[in-house]
């Protein structure tokens, strides 16, 4: 086998990118920085490729090996408190590895041509390279510190990412509104790590996964509240996991986050930052199973909650990238479902492979939704589907890729979606009945929505575009939809669980064909449905909307959460508690100190006037001071 | 050696004087009237001298000595005094103790 320890140069090519185009890339012509960060990025794709190739497929193992090639010590404290850097090769972490390498090539690529001409060229591609470089030190990590620092830096830039456009207010807005949800998760996600590494005493992912460990007897008995102390501690990790992730209720952030540049929405938050939270329960996966399975459950539940509750939003929102933001927050529900229903070893950790092999797929065809969404909004120059419509004629390669996406996602066979999907709702089926049911109906929505996105805009009416005729992307855009399309259409066939199980070892698991009947059958129903609606332009969706009255309208402002956020942090927090805070600092904390300043002032006041620099009154003073003793002395000593 | 008047009187006098120039110090606001004051304290401190020479040491002259010498002080001072004043009144055309505070605090 070979030593892997080439592969910090993965994350290393990113950052000398960043650093060279961030601070050169002024001076150059805007292309060059496109230029050299595509190239780079296809150095380090090369290498995890190679990664790859050699971790799963040049040797046949009975089972994987953790590899550490790189640990160095970072920041040495204390004795026990030491934190390393390095590089920790798994299944896991070499298949995060090659997605978000490819997904960020093909964005880099696709940015060449649909970025041409912005203003702040250089810099879009010196932050893109700096969240490549973040997202891949995050997926490396060697110990949850490490792990904690990349997963900030990845939050700061997509942070500058989605407010890339900062002279809109509505990109600043949306920026800040993301960097704030995910901090403010990431704040749980940090006592976490900390309750986590007190109980344990460590940060190392390889002794704190290990099977039969022994580093959890200490904190056995330690409650807090009625609960286990480390069931505190891995539900604030997953906490973070969630902001980032966008479930329900940190997911507000996500369909905002739209607001940045088309090519990012499909990097960072489609494909790669958003299932960083997926990740992070997956690389816990055995604290979760064995030591706190009640958490895992919740998490399972949290998921599956989500996954339905965005796909109803999905089906009534007009924006075609908010439709796909909503999509998105399903899809990772489906993940968090898989690893919250997923056992330990052999065919119980199908749940956890059907997850990361849903991750797999998902960032495919979502990439390629958002790219080719992308490619749509470049030609007509909208997000709006109302602008859009028959628009198979004018962009047939756009089309051809957002089709093969469309029946991914919802799992027509023998697309990538199909695989993977089916695979969580057979690991529901076996443990969880009302998961597996939730994430049914969900799959039938979700075939709706994406195909009444589908047909809105490339059927439907047929939209007068004037003048200006919609025009097919230039070919760098057009290759990574290609290619994107053919991972969409094929990367269902890569046997997964040969690969990526939770005990490491290559899993038994053959697809049972007939079991995936109903699955298929509800997509199919799904987008029969969106056929009927929105093939022609008609009145059947008003009546539908009709028929349906206040609870479309929920749905479409999104079920009002945002509201409920902003009562709770308008009226609440600010209005009343932070009022009465401030209050309380302006008239007590301040007062006493002003009460302070106020007696010295008066006390000052009623004092100066003894100096009053009137000698006349000095002198009486002294004169009756004189006389007073006088006489004192006469009547002590005379009497 | 004057008949009947002893150095009661005289004492007497002298401290009727000293009160006298204290309480006008004190109460007058005109600076001239002030200075009238501070020169009837002098006075009264130099009746004393003389006095208590010459009741206690007729055949010395000391006290005698004294009175002069305080007396010529007591003339340069009267002048230094009207001078400072009369730089006053020109500043601000009036001597009232009231108004001269301008360097207070």
């Amino acid at each position: 086998m070979v030593d892997f320890s080439y592969t910090f140069l993965i994350p290393l090519i990113p950052l000398v990118v960043f650093l060279i185009t961030g601070l050169l890339g002024m001076k150059w012509k805007p292309m060059v920085s496109g230029i050299i960060g595509t190239v780079g990025l296809l150095i380090a794709w090369l290498l995890s490729l190679y990664t790859g190739y050699e971790y799963f497929l040049a040797h046949t193992v009975e089972h994987y090996q953790t590899i550490i090639p790189i640990n160095m010590l970072w920041l040495s404290f204390t004795n026990s408190l030491q934190i390393h850097m390095g590089v920790l090769i798994d299944p896991i972490s070499v298949l995060m590895l090659i997605v978000v390498t490819t997904i960020s090539l093909m964005a880099h690529m696709y940015s060449l041509g649909y970025m041409k001409g912005e203003t702040g060229f250089a810099r879009y591609y010196a932050f893109l390279s700096l969240f490549t470089f973040s997202m891949l030190g995050l997926v490396l990590s060697t110990n949850i510190f490490q792990m904690y620092i990349f997963w900030e830096l990845v939050g700061a830039s997509s942070f500058l990412l989605i407010g890339f456009y900062y002279t809109k207010p509505s990109a600043v807005a949306a920026a800040k509104k993301a960097f704030i949800v995910t901090r403010f998760a990431d704040f749980g996600f940090l006592v976490g790590i900390l309750v986590l590494s007190f109980l344990t005493r460590t940060f190392d992912f390889s002794k704190l996964t290990e099977p039969g460990t022994t580093i959890f007897a200490s904190s056995a008995g330690v409650t807090f509240m009625g609960v286990s102390a480390l069931s505190w501690a891995m539900s604030l990790i997953f906490i973070g996991g969630a902001g980032k992730s966008a479930m329900f209720p940190f997911h507000i952030w996500l369909p905002d986050a739209m607001e940045g540049p088309t090519p990012v929405s499909s990097l960072i938050h489609a494909a790669t930052m958003v299932v960083a939270g997926v990740y992070l329960v997956a690389r816990l996966f055995p604290i979760y199973h064995f030591q706190t399975p009640q958490v895992l459950i919740m998490i399972g539940y949290v998921g599956g909650f989500t996954s339905l509750f965005a796909a109803i939003i999905a089906m009534t929102q007009f924006d075609i990238k908010r439709v796909l933001a909503y999509s998105t927050l399903s899809q990772i529900g489906y993940m968090m479902v898989g690893l919250g229903v997923s056992g330990f070893g052999g065919d119980h950790g199908l749940g956890y492979m059907a997850g990361m092999f849903h991750l797999f797929t998902h960032s495919m065809f979502k990439a390629l939704l958002f790219l080719g969404a992308g490619s749509i909004i470049h030609a007509v120059h909208s997000n709006e589907m109302k602008d859009m419509g028959g628009l198979r004629k004018y962009m047939p390669i756009t089309h051809i890729t957002f089709l093969t996406a469309c029946l991914a996602i919802s799992g027509v066979p023998p697309f990538a979606g199909f695989f993977s999907k089916d695979e969580i709702l057979a690991a529901a089926l076996e443990s969880n009945k009302l998961l597996y049911w939730t994430e049914y109906i969900t799959a039938g929505l979700t075939s709706f929505y994406i195909f009444r996105l589908y047909f809105r805009i490339f059927w439907g009416k047929n939209t007068d575009y004037g003048h200006h005729t919609p025009h097919e992307s230039p070919w760098v855009m057009t290759v990574p939809l290609i290619f994107l399309a053919l991972g969409s259409a094929f990367g269902g066939w890569i046997p997964f669980h040969d690969f990526v199980t939770p005990d490491l070892a290559p899993m038994v698991h053959k697809m049972e064909w007939l079991d995936t009947i109903p699955s298929v059958l509800i997509g199919l129903v799904g987008i029969f449905a969106a056929w009927y609606l929105y093939k022609k332009e008609s009145s059947r969706p008003k009546a539908v909307v009709d028929f349906l009255g206040n609870l479309h309208t929920w749905a479409y402002h999104k079920f009002y959460i945002d509201e409920i956020y902003l009562f709770i942090t308008r009226k609440i927090m600010f209005g009343m508690i932070a009022t009465g805070i401030a209050w309380f600092d302006r008239h007590i904390v301040d007062g006493f100190m002003f009460g302070v300043a106020d007696v010295t002032m008066a006390l000052s006041g009623k004092i100066k006037k003894f100096q009053s620099g009137n000698l006349q009154e000095y002198a009486f003073v002294y004169v009756a001071g004189a006389l007073a003793l006088v006489l004192t002395l006469l009547y002590v000593f005379v009497k | 050696m004057i008949q009947g008047i002893t150095i009661y009187h005289f004492l007497i006098v002298s401290t009727l004087m000293f009160f006298i120039g204290v309480m006008g110090f004190i109460i007058r606001q005109n600076l001239i009237t002030i200075l009238l004051s501070i020169e009837l304290i002098l006075n009264s401190v130099v009746i004393n001298f003389l006095v208590f020479n010459r009741f206690l040491y007729p055949d010395q002259l000391q006290g005698h000595f004294f009175g002069l010498f305080i007396v010529g002080v007591a003339a340069a001072e009267a002048s230094v005094a009207i001078a400072l004043i009369i730089n006053i009144y020109r500043r601000i055309q009036n001597i009232d103790t009231d108004e001269v505070n301008e360097m207070k605090f």
